[in-house]
């Protein structure tokens, strides 16, 4: 009784408060605060309380807070999660003013005949022209060919885009009569169109520079290296001193069809009913609050009564005319990668179009793979019941013989550690282990038994040559930890073994510089690696220009992505292995090396036979502890070569990473791999131990 | 020992040199990255910037929220104190279980040994959701309690292990002496092994301190607010979906770590002293 009163106090303190969550940064953050500030004043009642949360978190967090009350009341996200959030009852219908909203930015929003959102901003790639080198935008995709072919020189390039993102290619699929869906509605990427398309990108992207990623398409462009390229609305915020237009996307000459780009539209998003947020998102989209995100947001606003003065963003607004709304149906979520790596191929010139159409589609098939069917449970749950016996029947034998109570006082000292380790170490992986029995599919778990782990070990849908296969990643990933090891340490020991000598100038300083790698966070560095090892403009090739080595493509070829990688990742781990060499050798006496010394052994003996026998204790538990960090070591896989060529150098955690989230939520296949990597640590960890306890007592 | 021949010691200075330079190479374009105007920023050879101005700095350090407060100045004492708390936290829990594990043989010792190098080997991306669903259950969502409580369990494994490794190196007879003399078991511990420990658990708590200091997932899926971030979320927010904004991305992360990089040189004799990761020193 006196519960339900304090939680109905609760309830009414927050009442009028209204929480929306949203990732907008820069000008759009400032627009928002701005109009918060603004409604706040003038609605007594009402508290609206924005909270950002970074873009990679968000739609995570929307997905684990809102099923269980703790989400926000509105949020603001691209529109393309709608399909999934309607199934899961995330969000709630919305009704919109009658008119003033681009139609396109409604649709985008509708499904099963209601509106799911406020459309708030759109975003599409357009045409960004350098004046000085293009007087007029091409009209049509050869006019495009001919200025790119034209103002093609040595450094100078007339026209690029991220060639292979499945996102910006998505013009072109649309625009030769291709796409992701068919007429049906059914997924279809070999398409006639989609090779069209692919031809077009291929010859396109020959005539523009190496590897073009955002960072990269922006710098090009302030410095007037490239004339045109594609981008969305936030570049304009970006771009430098540069005279420049902004044009709609060709037309395709082959088809006289428009290039359509995707558009998204940002949107708020009902999470929990309330009159307030409702009121307040009604706001948000109406002609006052869009006009001063035009203006403060540099957004384009789905309001169309907002009225558009710079030339540059009308070109946006004529964009909307042809573009295509994302699709917002499950599958599309699987197609990206597919799509993605087939076109890296494609850019790189590995393939012609019509394999490459044809390699999307198989890529596309195995990642779509239907769920295995439903086990029944009932023989499982026995099993796990007579597991927990004979668990609890070894733990009472174990008990029995040993002296328990002698021992309480020890068991008192370690059980704060223990079990809070137990609490939330275990336990979390426990569950997520059990979810390996399970397959997760259209918002519905299924129990499927061991299905998972038959399909990974028994390769049932790929070769097993196949860089998706278990077994050849797990020999990558072997052959990574055996590298960066041997690496660690062997670049550690021999520091270690120069910087203790006390004739060495400067010690205090070359140790200081030699740990750095370590104390910077390291998704900082494998960051700035990845740009060191572009190919025309990275850092290394530079380096090895002056030397006269040819340009490397690093991640066109496993050999040289795969060293990239261990390179980063050598950098990253010496230090400390160089620390404990250093440590281990502080407490190993000098005379004994000097009597070696006398009797003649040579450096390298001195070393080898008397040294390294004497390090190894101090050394094999960091190897062990090193190899097993190394083993896992997610960040520099997936931000160095992102598992390029082909998912070739991707390792057995950046793959589970993978299947759960960039390959349509595969959360029980994932956990799967999680289980099975456990499984093969353990195993190295048996055989480290016996090794260890062999040669070092 | 005799003096080393000049050859030896070129060799040996060119060898660091070279070796130095190639480690701090990419450290100094993070720096050049920060220093740079965004907008002119260009990948070359050159490492050093060829403009210089602060604007990515002061950008950082200067964002405030809508109702005015600094949030940088909130953010960085959130960080100090969650990464703060976790290294004591995890430190008290694993100095107890690491002497412990060092001193008795008691029966499952071993076990409970294999069982902390287990935990390492569980791979963090299954983690996440069960642990969100666990803190919710515990009522510590949206809170720094409960990332603090998750940060320092975490760390609790390799605290352990170093911890215990040190103790080994400490000469029983000292405690022994002690205890005749009448001192209880805690009190030889506080007294006589901690201070003699000091290097470890410097160390150790520097390991616990960057552990949380560095982190960003868990932090952005388990805290509720921007005034309650932690300085790498802000970072990480820094390079978004659409554009990225590698200035201020790289200012961020020289402030980020600078601490941690100061706490290393403070720390280095310690560093060498007392990392042992489990290992039997001599």
């Amino acid at each position: 009784m006196s519960l339900a009163l304090l939680l109905g106090l609760l309830g009414q303190a927050q009442a009028g408060e209204v929480t929306l969550w949203h990732a907008w940064r820069g000008d759009e953050r400032l627009a928002l605060d701005t109009l918060v500030e603004q409604y706040n004043a003038a609605h007594p009642g009402t508290t609206i309380r924005p909270v950002f949360v970074p873009y990679e978190a968000l739609s995570s967090k929307i997905e684990a807070a809102v099923p269980r009350g703790n989400g926000p009341d509105l949020f603001v996200y691209a529109h393309e999660k709608v399909a999934d959030w309607t199934d899961e009852k995330f969000i709630l219908p919305v009704e919109l003013p009658a008119d003033g909203l681009h139609p396109v930015t409604v649709d985008a929003l509708r499904l099963r005949e209601q509106v799911w959102g406020w459309p708030l901003a759109y975003k599409s790639l357009a045409l960004y022209y350098n004046r000085a080198l293009v007087p007029t935008p091409p009209a049509t995709t050869d006019a495009l060919l001919a200025t790119a072919e034209a103002l093609h020189g040595p450094d100078r390039w007339g026209f690029a885009w991220e060639a292979s993102s499945a996102y910006a290619n998505a013009p072109w699929m649309h625009g030769f009569g291709g796409g992701v869906f068919d007429t049906d509605g059914a997924v279809r990427l070999d398409s006639p169109g989609n090779v069209a398309a692919f031809r077009f990108v291929q010859t396109l992207a020959a005539l523009g520079p190496a590897e073009p990623s955002g960072a990269l398409l922006t710098q090009l462009f302030n410095e007037g290296s490239v004339a045109m390229i594609a981008n969305g609305p936030s570049f304009l915020g970006e771009v430098g001193a540069v005279d420049f237009g902004v044009a709609p996307l060709p037309t395709v000459s082959a088809t006289g069809r428009a290039a359509a780009p995707y558009i998204t539209v940002d949107a708020l998003f009902l999470a929990r009913e309330g009159a307030e947020a409702r009121a307040f998102a009604d706001w948000m989209v109406a002609d006052e609050a869009a006009e001063v995100r035009h203006r403060v947001g540099k957004q384009m606003v789905a309001n169309t009564r907002v009225e558009v003065t710079d030339p540059r963003l009308v070109a946006f607004r004529q964009q909307l005319d042809t573009a295509v709304p994302m699709p917002t149906r499950p599958e599309m979520a699987q197609t990206w990668e597919p799509l993605a790596r087939a076109m890296r191929r494609l850019v790189r010139g590995a393939i012609t179009p019509e394999e490459a159409a044809s390699e999307a589609a198989f890529q596309y098939t195995i990642v779509s793979r239907p769920s295995p069917p439903a086990a029944d449970p009932r023989p499982w749950v026995v099993a796990a019941g007579l597991g927990l016996v004979a668990a609890a029947v070894w733990l009472a034998r174990e008990v029995r013989g040993a002296p328990i109570a002698r021992w309480r006082f020890a068991f008192a000292w370690v059980a704060p550690a223990f079990s809070a380790m137990t609490l939330l170490v275990v336990l979390p992986f426990v569950v997520g282990a059990a979810v390996s029995l399970f397959e997760y599919d259209q918002q519905a778990w299924t129990f499927v038994g061991l299905a998972n782990f038959l399909d990974i070990l028994l390769a049932r849908d790929f070769p097993l040559t196949s860089p998706l296969s278990f077994w050849s990643t797990l020999a990558v990933t072997i052959a990574w930890t055996v590298a960066n090891v041997v690496l660690h340490v062997g670049i550690g020991v021999a520091l270690a073994m120069l910087l203790r000598e006390p004739w060495v100038r400067l010690r205090g300083v070359f140790r200081a510089l030699l740990i750095l790698p370590w104390a910077v966070p390291s998704y900082i560095t494998a960051l700035i690696w990845k740009g060191m090892f572009h190919r025309q403009f990275g850092a290394i090739n530079g380096l090895l220009a002056l030397v006269g080595v040819e340009p490397v493509s690093w991640f066109a070829h496993w050999s040289t992505a795969f060293a990239a990688n261990v390179t980063t990742n050598t950098w990253l781990g010496f230090p400390f292995m160089m620390v404990v060499t250093l440590g281990a050798l502080q407490a190993i006496p000098r005379d004994l090396e000097e009597a070696a010394e006398v009797d003649g052994a040579s450096g390298w003996q001195r070393f080898h036979l008397v040294t390294l026998p004497l390090l190894k204790p101090a050394l094999l538990p960091a190897v062990i502890l090193g190899s097993v960090w190394t083993f896992n070591m997610f960040n520099v896989i997936y931000l160095v070569s992102g598992g390029e060529p082909d998912g070739g150098t991707d390792i057995l955690i950046s793959q589970a990473y993978r299947w759960a989230f960039t390959r349509g939520h595969r959360y029980g296949y994932a956990a799967a791999y999680a289980v099975l990597i456990f499984g093969v640590l353990v195993l190295y960890g048996r055989v480290a131990n016996r090794f260890a306890s062999r040669k070092v007592v | 020992m005799r003096s080393p021949g000049l050859a030896r010691v070129v060799v040996t200075h060119a060898a660091l040199t070279a070796l130095t330079v190639a480690t701090i190479f990419p450290v100094l374009w993070v720096v050049k990255m920060a220093l740079t105007p965004s907008s002119t920023f260009s990948m070359s050879v050159n490492p050093f910037p060829t403009e210089v101005s602060l604007e990515n700095f002061s950008a950082v350090v200067g964002t405030h929220d809508a109702t005015g407060s600094w949030l940088f100045g909130r953010q960085l004492f959130n960080s100090l104190l969650v990464s703060g708390i976790t290294a004591a936290m995890g430190v008290t829990l694993a100095c107890t279980a690491g002497y412990a594990l060092s001193r008795w043989n008691f029966p499952g010792r071993d076990r409970m040994m294999a069982a902390f190098l287990l935990t390492q080997m569980f791979p963090g991306v299954v983690m996440a959701i069960p642990l969100y669903l666990l803190l919710d259950a515990l009522g510590l969502l949206d809170s720094m309690a409960g990332l603090i409580l998750v940060y320092s369990t975490t760390t609790v494994p390799f605290a352990t292990w170093n911890l215990k490794g040190y103790f080994d190196t400490i000469p029983k007879d000292l405690e022994e002496a002690a205890m005749l003399d009448g001192a209880s078991r805690w009190t030889t511990f506080t007294r006589i092994i901690l201070p003699l420990a000091r290097p470890a658990i410097a160390v150790t708590a520097l390991f616990a301190f960057m552990t949380a200091w560095n982190e960003f997932i868990l932090a952005a899926t388990l805290l509720g607010d921007e005034r309650a971030y932690t300085l790498p979320v802000v970072l990480n927010g820094y390079v978004g979906e659409f554009s990225a904004e590698w200035g201020n991305f790289a200012a961020g992360a020289i402030l980020v770590s600078l601490p941690v990089t100061a706490l290393f040189f403070i720390l280095q004799r310690q560093l060498v002293e007392g990392l042992t990761a489990g290992g039997v020193k001599g």
